[in-house]
């Protein structure tokens, strides 16, 4: 296990490297610059900006330094567009808002998804099983921008309920829509994947033996079916915790909470350079280490699975 | 026995009279009843980039130095020049040097007094290469003497043609005659700076824990792509006349949450989103809002080497701009109080006097005739159709624009317009080096004087994509500079674009908002819009 940590590391760093460079090469491949305006500025004007800021150099030279940076200073260096700001500052201001809600959605979207799928299995053809289906799928095909603006219309304007947007440090009434919006397709897409792992663990022989030896439903359920089901879950799980603690620009541009998916969708617009590297290299990093947890879970889960 | 000392029973007394008085205090002009709380709330689309006076250079981070910073000369809810920290200025009979008098009552929020220095430094700060401003060029449209050398490197910041007689007189050299000059300095990148913060802090003395300014308000919180609060300065020199406490600003990036949260009142003044001005106007008549800014919105034809041969004929140029319906575009398109455009320059800019250029004068069925006549002069006909490309940068409004105007070439002309969008940064790489057939274009003014948008046009400007040249443009604005009316000149270039016409105007933008009614003093007639917070305020419902 320990050698397989290893090694799955020794990987990381290169795949890391490679996604920096890759990454590097395709930002300053697309036309304009992070200074390119409507207004062009004068030559001189633009000289000295970008020798301030290193672009004037080739490529290579701005990566190596780029990379250095980061080496040996933890340094993402200054954002190009906020001209107070590094890159630094704004990842680890919108990150952990971008963690907190990520994170509540994603339990938010394990305890509504797998329970929904479950009875769904249990109660299989029935009207619990055609409702719970019935609310995933519709959960699923309506998109986060369609229910962000809904969730507002309702609980803001209409029952006056919740604060229309901002983050206020994460208090729980700025929470809420965030979380519903961002977890309802999570949830849906878990609960579906739930039941129909559950309905196959459900027609296997060991089942159909502990039912005819006479063990209750309850005993079968927990102890037999749920563990195994829950093997595709885990599966799909870290990717998509990466997914959603990595941002959604969606759920910022909606809720005005000033997380890092905003920030990094509009880096690519503006070619802020180094906040777009910078939240590469995070979400990058997060997806590697995500996605090696997932492993070691599958293995702790299923002991057919050993590394 | 009194155990109370007199001057705490006075004391006592006067506070009692004071909570009361704030209680129903009253504009001291209007005699309005004014509101009990005096925050207003509105919304920005986007993060500013700074509230740095020389480094912002986006017109929301400008709104909100604007109520920080003070510079020299203000506007008014008119958009007419008002004394700021100078209490006025002279000028020589050349207008090439300017002497500004500093108020000698100005204070910075840490209560050092705002000298003539402070400019100084603000304005070289602007101009050194050190600083990197993207907003430098400002400082060489003002013409400060040797600016160029010092944007260049070539010459120390010291040598900018801007010196601190004594604390409190100011003088301006430059390198040619601007009789507009003391508007300029209306602009935010002209505003002061305090020189010992920039230096102890360096790029963080703008947060909230270091920043100092001199103007109505102080920023006393900013969280990043979430909210900045500003609150009344209380050593602003004039700080007895304002009136709102506290000013904050939300950032809302889509315009249909920003307006719900608008009629959810979280918000005093809101976005109408797009298209929708009409329907609102008719459900809120006194919230939505629209007047005419200092905008056009533009076609530019590429007239240099690369561009098509078609468009050097000037038949062609004109029988396109005559082809264009604009009314269809700004009536059933946009619906927010956009105006039909036939002159380069907006008709709300400060002396320019729109000329009544012949294509202007006709009805839309003579334009359309007279379109068809043209094309037809040139060449072109159903047996051999004009065609060629349109580009904007990817947008639904621009797309809608692009689309009526393909169908209505087609249908008047013949012609064959393809469309082609490409995102913003990568639409001005190919528009500026004349990568393009027809191009969008659009500009607003950095000031209110005709120049702003006719310069463009000129053969030496930066901006002049479509690379137009004439000579008599050049000479005429060259001219305008020096003369103290050069409305003239701006007329007879109207003329002459009519004529040549190197771009197709299509209309001058109008700004809309909502707002609620109890927030009064909006500058409505300032056609910039550069608003002063310290001059509205909300009376009680």
């Amino acid at each position: 296990m320990i050698n397989y940590i290893i090694k799955r590391i020794g990987i990381a760093i290169p795949t890391l490297l490679i996604l920096i460079a890759v990454s590097f090469y395709l930002m300053h491949a697309a036309p304009g610059g992070p200074f390119t305006s409507e207004r062009p500025l004068p030559p001189q004007v633009l000289a000295n900006i970008e020798a301030k800021y290193g672009l004037d150099q080739p490529i290579w030279r701005q990566m190596i330094n780029y990379l250095s940076g980061i080496i040996t200073e933890f340094d993402f260096g200054p954002s190009y567009k906020y001209h107070d700001r590094t890159v630094n500052e704004i990842i680890g201001r919108g990150f952990p808002i971008t963690l907190k809600y990520g994170f509540w959605s994603f339990i938010a979207a394990i305890g509504v998804g797998i329970p929904l799928g479950a009875i769904a299995a249990i109660r299989k053809n029935t009207w619990i099983d055609y409702l719970a289906v019935g609310v995933s799928i519709g959960a699923q095909v309506l998109p986060n921008f369609v229910m962000a603006p809904l969730l507002i219309i309702v609980f803001t304007l209409w029952l006056d309920w919740l604060p229309g947007g901002g983050w206020n440090g994460g208090s729980w009434e700025y929470l809420v829509m965030p979380v519903i919006a961002l977890s309802t397709s999570y949830m849906a897409s878990i609960a579906r994947i739930t039941r129909s792992s559950m309905l196959e663990v459900l027609n296997t022989n060991y089942i159909r033996t502990a039912k005819s030896k006479g063990l209750p439903t309850k005993v079968i359920f927990f102890r037999h079916v749920l563990k195994p089901s829950l093997l595709p879950v885990i599966s799909y799980l870290g990717p998509a915790f990466v997914g959603l603690i990595t941002g959604s620009v969606l759920i910022d541009i909606y809720f005005s909470t000033g997380g890092m998916g905003y920030f990094f969708v509009n880096a690519a617009f503006n070619r802020d350079y180094s906040v777009m590297m910078g939240i590469t290299i995070v979400v990058g990093g997060l997806t590697i280490l995500f996605s090696l947890i997932a492993d070691l879970l599958y293995a702790w889960i299923d002991p057919k699975i050993r590394y | 026995m009194n155990y109370l000392p007199k001057s705490l029973a006075t004391g006592f007394v006067l506070a009692l009279f004071a909570s009361s008085s704030v209680f129903a205090a009253t504009h001291p002009v209007t005699g309005e009843t004014l509101a009990e709380d005096q925050t207003f709330t509105y919304s920005l689309l986007d993060e500013f980039t700074s509230v740095d006076p020389q480094i912002v250079e986006d017109v929301s981070g400008a709104d909100i130095v604007r109520d920080l910073f003070e510079g020299l000369m203000n506007q008014d809810a008119d958009g007419n020049l008002v004394p700021g920290v100078a209490t006025g200025y002279t000028t020589n009979d050349a207008k090439d040097v300017y002497t500004f008098t500093l108020r000698d009552n100005a204070m910075w929020s840490d209560g050092n007094p705002v000298t003539a220095h402070d400019f100084v430094y603000a304005w070289r700060r602007l101009a050194d290469p050190a600083t990197a401003s993207p907003y430098s060029w400002f400082a060489e449209i003002m013409a400060l003497e040797n600016v160029g050398d010092v944007m260049s490197g070539d010459a120390a910041p010291e040598a900018l043609g801007v010196t601190a007689l004594d604390n409190h007189t100011l003088e301006v050299r430059l390198t040619s005659s601007l009789p507009y000059f003391a508007a300029m300095t209306t602009h935010s990148s002209t505003f002061p700076s305090p020189e010992w913060i920039v230096r102890t802090s360096g790029n963080d003395w703008t947060k909230p824990e270091n920043i100092v300014s001199n103007g109505a308000y102080v920023l006393t919180e900013h969280i990043p792509n979430e909210r900045s609060v500003r609150e009344r300065n209380s050593l602003y020199w004039n700080n007895d006349a304002t009136i709102l406490e506290k000013v904050v600003a939300l950032v809302i990036n889509d315009e249909n949450v920003d307006f719900t949260r608008y009629l959810a009142n979280e918000l005093d003044k809101g976005t109408v989103p797009s298209g929708q001005y009409i329907r609102l106007k008719q459900d809120y008549p006194d919230e939505a809002t629209s007047f005419p800014r200092l905008c056009n919105y533009y076609m530019t034809f590429n007239l240099s080497d690369s561009g098509p041969e078609a468009f050097k004929d000037v038949r062609v140029r004109q029988a396109l701009a005559h082809a264009i319906d604009r009314s269809v575009i700004t009536e059933k398109i946009l619906q927010a109080g956009q105006i039909n455009a036939f002159t380069f320059t907006p008709g709300a800019t400060a002396g320019f006097e729109v000329p009544p250029v012949a294509f202007g004068q006709m009805s839309q069925d003579e334009r359309e005739a007279k379109a068809k006549e043209l094309l037809a002069e040139a060449g072109y006909g159903a047996d051999n159709p004009l065609s060629f490309e349109y580009i904007y940068n990817t947008s639904e409004g621009h797309k809608k624009i692009a689309i009526a105007a393909q169908q209505m070439w087609k249908e008047v002309l013949g012609a064959e317009v393809t469309l082609a969008n490409q995102e913003w940064k990568t639409f001005l790489k190919t528009r500026g080096a004349q990568g393009f057939e027809l191009a969008r274009g659009a500009w607003c003014g950095d000031y209110n004087e005709a120049s702003t948008f006719l310069d463009l046009l000129t053969s030496p400007s930066g901006y002049n994509d479509g690379k137009f040249s004439n000579a008599e443009v050049d000479s005429l604005m060259l001219d305008a500079r020096t003369m103290d009316d050069a409305s003239s000149n701006y007329t007879r270039v109207e003329e002459i674009l009519a004529n040549e016409m190197p771009v197709i105007p299509i209309y001058h933008y109008a700004g809309v908002f909502m707002l609620k009614t109890n927030v009064k003093g909006w500058p409505y007639n300032n056609v910039e819009q550069n608003i002063y917070s310290r001059n509205l305020y909300k009376v009680a419902k």
